[in-house]
């Protein structure tokens, strides 16, 4: 079959939106019929994602691919890239401004949430250019 | 069991408009030869089209008053939204007193019922502290009750085991009733008087008790308008009232939290707000909140659509009332196993009105149909085909509810074809046709 394909654009600097591609794709997800964890796990990767875009890279876009035995997430955005990955995947490090530190952001919880939450991750960056993360999570048949 | 709804569509009213078609929370209103349709598999009873429908078409009509002829003893029921209709009420024993002026034999009040809950809810707390499963979501609105059956099954955990106040009321009244008369069940009939059209459904068909507990449920401002008169020409008032502040505060968003008096505890109101807030939970980011009280309406019951007064002042009234009660004043308490009755004795089950199919592959495939189609329409969401969205109309289409066709972009394309380029505008409303020079003089 075919895959389905959804794209949300994802609109940097705002805080309060964010979240709205997630909402979106979940309601899709929930006619599909797939399992309520499955999609829960993969609600919490987008809006994880879509809350970095904002923060970091001032907005993206997010790619969602579905089919019958899995979800693909794929963000992708023009920011300042990832210097050191490895220090980035670490628990509580976040390089977060004060504005998202105020709102409650920037704990350093974004990518290990999302590792944490999906089946597979990688993250492809380069300094200055962008990064696009992309995440699996298998649909159990 | 097949949905009654109480909110019904009256044709010769109804101009197919379409503004009601896109206050709909859950999509569930169609125009299909220009009248409103409603898929009662998607309705929650929430009443937005009852105040958008510009043309009054769209009501929610409660049982007529005329049912009490059909008992021999009838118990009212009022939600305490009632006591905030009446300007320079001071005191709720005068409504009641009312009741039993119009046809009503006794009155037993909700508010009284709320104040058990609220007391069972307590215990709980105290008896088992945190539940397993946070936040509890109250179960007191019925709207939000049907939405998150629907629309977020993962969360049907989370809501709180107690049936409706108005229907806990109703057990307990009856049972009262039968012992203070020695009628038969039959002949004592039991009413609640509610503030919205999702009560109005809920004493037809109950989500949480298997057998239905009340006759019917009277709308506010059917019941305001018979009181008026006998409310102002009493000639003396009997004391009747027995519920305390806690009770009455139920009538507004934020009142059922006050009485659980926990600190993580979240009042909200209005649909769209409360569909947010669930979108959040379900994705577990308010992992501080314990219970989460969520009112479709606007402020709370106060603002439901059968009340004759708008939400804040009848808010404000509310505080009046309150002012000077004690929390409960009523000595009748639910111990030990009699507790039990608070709860639902079946389980909310979940309603797959959004499902595009039972078969996740079938549902798959309608969903890329409906991707494919979406992306030639013109994603104005004019409503001209008589959905919400170009979105919904698409799955309308997929899932056999309209035809292509019903799409005027779809047909002005046919048109050209016709007339030769340039030719259909002329034949377009201004909205839709491809030029259209605006003239400053």
């Amino acid at each position: 079959m075919e895959t389905i394909k959804l794209v949300y654009p994802v609109e940097g600097g705002d805080m309060i939106e964010a979240g709205e591609a997630s909402s979106k794709m979940k309601l899709t997800l929930k006619k599909l019929g797939l399992p309520q964890d499955v999609i829960r796990r993969a609600s919490i990767c987008m809006y994880e994602g879509e809350i970095n875009m904002v923060i970091h890279a001032d907005g993206g876009e997010a790619e969602v691919e579905v089919d019958m035995d899995r979800i693909v997430l794929r963000m992708t955005d023009t920011g300042p890239g990832i210097p050191d990955v490895e220090q980035a995947m670490q628990e509580g490090y976040s390089t977060a401004g004060p504005t998202a530190r105020e709102l409650g952001f920037g704990a350093g919880m974004g990518l290990p949430n999302m590792k944490r939450y999906s089946d597979e991750m990688t993250i492809e960056t380069e300094v200055g250019k962008g990064t696009v993360v992309t995440v699996v999570i298998k649909i159990p048949q | 069991m097949s949905m009654r709804h109480s909110v019904v569509l009256d044709d010769r009213r109804c101009r197919g408009c379409t503004s009601c078609i896109k206050c709909c929370p859950t999509e569930a209103i169609r125009v299909r030869g220009r009248k409103a349709t409603i898929l009662p598999d998607r309705c929650i009873d929430c009443g937005n089209c009852i105040r958008v429908c510009p043309h009054k078409a769209i009501k929610s009509v409660g049982d007529a008053l005329e049912r009490l002829k059909e008992f021999s003893y009838c118990v009212a029921l009022p939600e305490p939204a009632l006591y905030t209709q009446f300007q320079h009420l001071d005191d709720v024993d005068i409504v009641l007193n009312g009741l039993l002026k119009i046809g009503f034999h006794k009155v037993w009040e909700v508010a009284r019922a709320a104040e058990l809950i609220s007391a069972f809810e307590h215990e709980c707390v105290l008896r088992r502290g945190r539940p397993a499963v946070t936040p509890q979501i109250s179960s007191s609105c019925p709207t939000v009750m049907r939405l998150i059956r629907m629309r977020f099954p993962k969360l049907i955990d989370h809501v709180a085991c107690t049936i409706l106040p108005m229907e806990l009321a109703a057990i307990l009244a009856r049972r009262e009733a039968e012992a203070e008369t020695g009628l038969a069940p039959e002949q004592i009939g039991v009413f609640a008087i509610v503030p919205c059209s999702s009560k109005v459904t809920a004493a037809r068909v109950s989500q949480g008790l298997r057998e239905p507990v009340l006759d019917g449920a009277f709308a506010v401002r059917d019941v305001y308008l018979r009181l008026l008169t006998p409310m102002r020409e009493l000639e003396r008032v009997e004391p009747h009232s027995t519920a305390g502040a806690l009770g009455l505060s139920w009538a507004a968003c934020g009142g059922e939290s006050a009485a659980r008096a926990s600190e993580g505890c979240v009042a909200v109101d209005g649909i769209e707000n409360v569909i947010r807030m669930l979108e959040e939970i379900e994705d577990g980011r308010l992992p501080e909140a314990d219970f989460l009280e969520l009112s479709a309406c606007t402020q709370g019951c106060v603002g439901g659509c059968f009340n004759v007064e708008n939400p804040y002042a009848a808010k404000m009234r509310l505080r009046g009332l309150m002012k000077g009660l004690p929390e409960t004043r009523s000595s009748f308490t639910l111990q030990g196993p009699a507790q039990e009755i608070v709860r639902r004795d079946k389980q909310l089950q979940y309603l797959p009105a959004f499902l595009l199919d039972e078969d996740r592959e079938a549902a798959m495939a309608k969903q890329l149909r409906i991707q494919a189609l979406e992306s030639h329409l013109p994603g104005l969401h004019c409503g001209s085909c008589g959905a919400p969205s170009c979105h919904a109309f698409a799955e309308d289409v997929v899932l056999g509810r309209a035809s292509e066709d019903d799409c005027i972009f779809k047909v002005r394309a046919r048109m050209r074809d016709m007339a030769g380029e340039g030719g259909a505008d002329e034949y377009l409303p201004a909205p839709f046709r491809r030029q259209q020079p605006l003239h400053h003089d």
